[in-house]
Formats: structure tokens, C-alpha cells, sequence
């Protein structure tokens, strides 16, 4: 049994915020060099490069934005469920925290998703909106994204809304297999999947190689995003142990330095 | 290129107004994003600088 608790320990150690705090520090400048790069050859390539679509004309073009921010939103909210359910049975704090910070970038890319849509829908359906399966279980995401952000801040201790937060974010996974097959079981204005694991894509490659960099592009930002608004919820909760102590006293030293020159 | 100038980039076809508030929005809203999130740690190290100052003169006191 010793073996068995020792393990414990060990497992607790390493998901301590703490530990996220120092071992999360590593990835940020090399996210934010691929999330740089990816996103800016992928928008220069989608907009200028690629060729003009045969049926929609140059409108198609805002899918390079609108299928990751969409991909994006689901992702995001899978991580959040995920989190929740790490929080609720384990009990682990970082969990909870990285599910805090994920709950806005989340909601903020199923708001661009959404808005984007709309505008491409007006030159391409004649509409910027209708209550079809695949928009209306989007906004559904939306509203779950608000509802289980607004219950982080209902209640005056974090740990109740934590909880009820997690809760919502658990339930409301049921939305993400009924958006993702919308286009599938329903008549829907809404196109297919443009890309599937096991098919070649239908477009040319010039058009989905650019969507392929940007959905990357956007995946590696959402990372960077996720732990830098991470990291700052640890800083906040934690801010009276010594170890952010000690964090503070040496920002202090180095402001205090910069001041001095 | 898909375009022959630039006047033809900006133009989109027809479609320029839609696929340009596009880009623009997503791009400004991950701007803002980023923004805050560095915001967030700036106020962080503020507040809990200032918070060790007047900790050290009561200390002193």
C-alpha cells in the first residue's frame, strides 16, 4: 500500500500548480514562434495564393478562419468537460484552473465561429442566419460557454462555483457529437466536414493546404493562450504561498533594477 | 497570386466587404485577447508589489 500511496504523491506533484508553473514556462516562446508563423503564412496563402472557388468566388475564403475558430470552439470545450471531470473526481486543482482559463478563449472563438458563418452565409445562402441544426447547436455551445462562465463568478467562494461550473461544462458535452453530426442527420443548408481522418480532402491542394496550417496555427495559439491565462490564475489563487512569494520579490528586484538605469 | 492587382485583392470580387470583416474581426478579437491576458499578469505583479512594499514599512514601524 506504501508503493501505491508513494505513486500518489508523486502523481499529486506533478499536476501541483506549482509544477505547471515552472514546466509550462518551456513551451511558451516555441508556441508562440509556430502560432506566429503558422498563422501568418497560412492568412497571406489563403487570401492572395489560393485560387478563387469555381461556385462561391472569393467569399469562400473566410474559411480559412471560420472552420478552426469552429474546430477551435469544440476542441476547447472538450478540454473544458475534460477538466471538469479531473476536478470533480480527482479533486485536482490545476484542472480546475486550466479550466478557468479556458472557458473565455473557448467562448470567444464559438462567438468567431458564429459571426463568421453569418457573414459568409449572406453572399453564399442569401442569409446571414437560420435556426438550422448546425447553427442552432452552436449557439447552444455559446450559451453553455456563458452559462459555465458566469457560474465561475455566482458564487462568493470559488470552490462552489468551480464546482457548479464543472458540472455544467460535464452535462453540456451531449451538444458536441449533435453539432459535429447536425450536417449529417438533419437537412441542413450547412455543408459537410471538410476534412475527415480517413478521406482525401475534396478540395484541391492549394486551398486545404492553407486551412490545414491555419486549423494548426490556431491550435498552437489556443496553447499558448490556455497556459499564459493559466499561469495567471495559478499566480492569483496561489499568491499567498512562498513560492509565488518569492516570485514576486524577484519581479519586484527586477522592476527595481530597470527603474535604477 | 489569384489576383492580377491590387485593386482586384481589395475587391474580392464582389465579396470584399464580407471576407475582409472577417479577417479583420478575428485578428482584432485575438489581438484583444493576448492583450489581456498580459494585462492580467502585469496587474497581478503590480498589486501584489505593492502589497510587499507596505508589508516591509509596517514591518519597519
Amino acid at each position: 500500500m506504501s508503493f501505491i500511496k508513494r505513486w500518489w504523491q508523486l502523481f499529486e506533484q506533478t499536476v501541483s500548480p506549482k509544477y505547471f508553473y515552472r514546466i509550462s514556462e518551456r513551451f511558451i516562446p516555441w508556441l508562440t514562434l509556430l502560432a506566429t508563423l503558422l498563422i501568418s503564412i497560412a492568412t497571406v496563402w489563403g487570401l492572395a495564393f489560393a485560387p478563387a472557388d469555381y461556385l462561391q468566388g472569393n467569399s469562400y475564403r473566410i474559411i480559412f478562419i471560420h472552420v478552426p475558430a469552429a474546430s477551435l470552439a469544440m476542441s476547447a470545450y472538450f478540454l473544458l468537460a475534460i477538466c471538469g471531470v479531473i476536478s470533480l473526481v480527482w479533486k485536482v486543482k490545476t484542472a480546475e484552473m486550466v479550466a478557468r482559463a479556458v472557458a473565455p478563449i473557448g467562448a470567444l472563438f464559438c462567438f468567431l465561429a458564429l459571426v463568421t458563418g453569418g457573414i459568409w452565409g449572406k453572399p453564399t445562402w442569401g442569409t446571414y442566419w437560420v435556426w438550422d441544426a448546425r447553427l442552432t447547436s452552436m449557439l447552444v455551445l455559446l450559451f453553455l460557454y456563458m452559462g459555465v462562465i458566469a457560474l465561475y463568478n455566482a458564487y462568493e467562494s470559488s470552490a462552489t462555483g468551480a464546482k457548479a461550473a464543472a458540472i455544467l461544462a460535464v452535462v453540456g458535452i451531449v451538444n458536441l457529437p449533435i453539432i459535429k453530426y447536425s450536417v449529417v442527420w438533419w437537412n441542413t443548408l450547412h455543408q459537410g466536414a471538410t476534412f475527415t481522418l480517413t478521406q482525401k480532402p475534396k478540395m484541391p491542394t492549394e486551398m486545404w493546404l492553407p486551412l490545414l496550417l491555419m486549423l494548426l496555427g490556431f491550435y498552437c495559439l489556443f496553447g499558448l493562450l490556455t497556459i499564459l491565462r493559466t499561469r495567471n490564475v495559478i499566480l492569483e489563487r496561489e499568491r499567498r504561498s512562498q513560492w509565488v512569494r518569492e516570485l514576486v520579490k524577484a519581479e519586484a528586484a527586477k522592476r527595481g533594477a530597470n527603474r535604477g538605469l | 497570386m489569384a489576383f492580377n492587382s491590387w485593386a482586384e485583392f481589395w475587391a474580392m470580387g464582389t465579396h470584399g466587404i464580407y471576407v475582409w470583416s472577417c479577417y479583420g474581426l478575428t485578428f482584432t478579437v485575438i489581438a484583444l485577447l493576448v492583450l489581456h491576458t498580459r494585462q492580467q499578469r502585469q496587474r497581478f505583479f503590480r498589486a501584489q508589489i505593492q502589497q510587499l512594499k507596505r508589508e516591509q514599512q509596517q514591518h519597519e514601524s
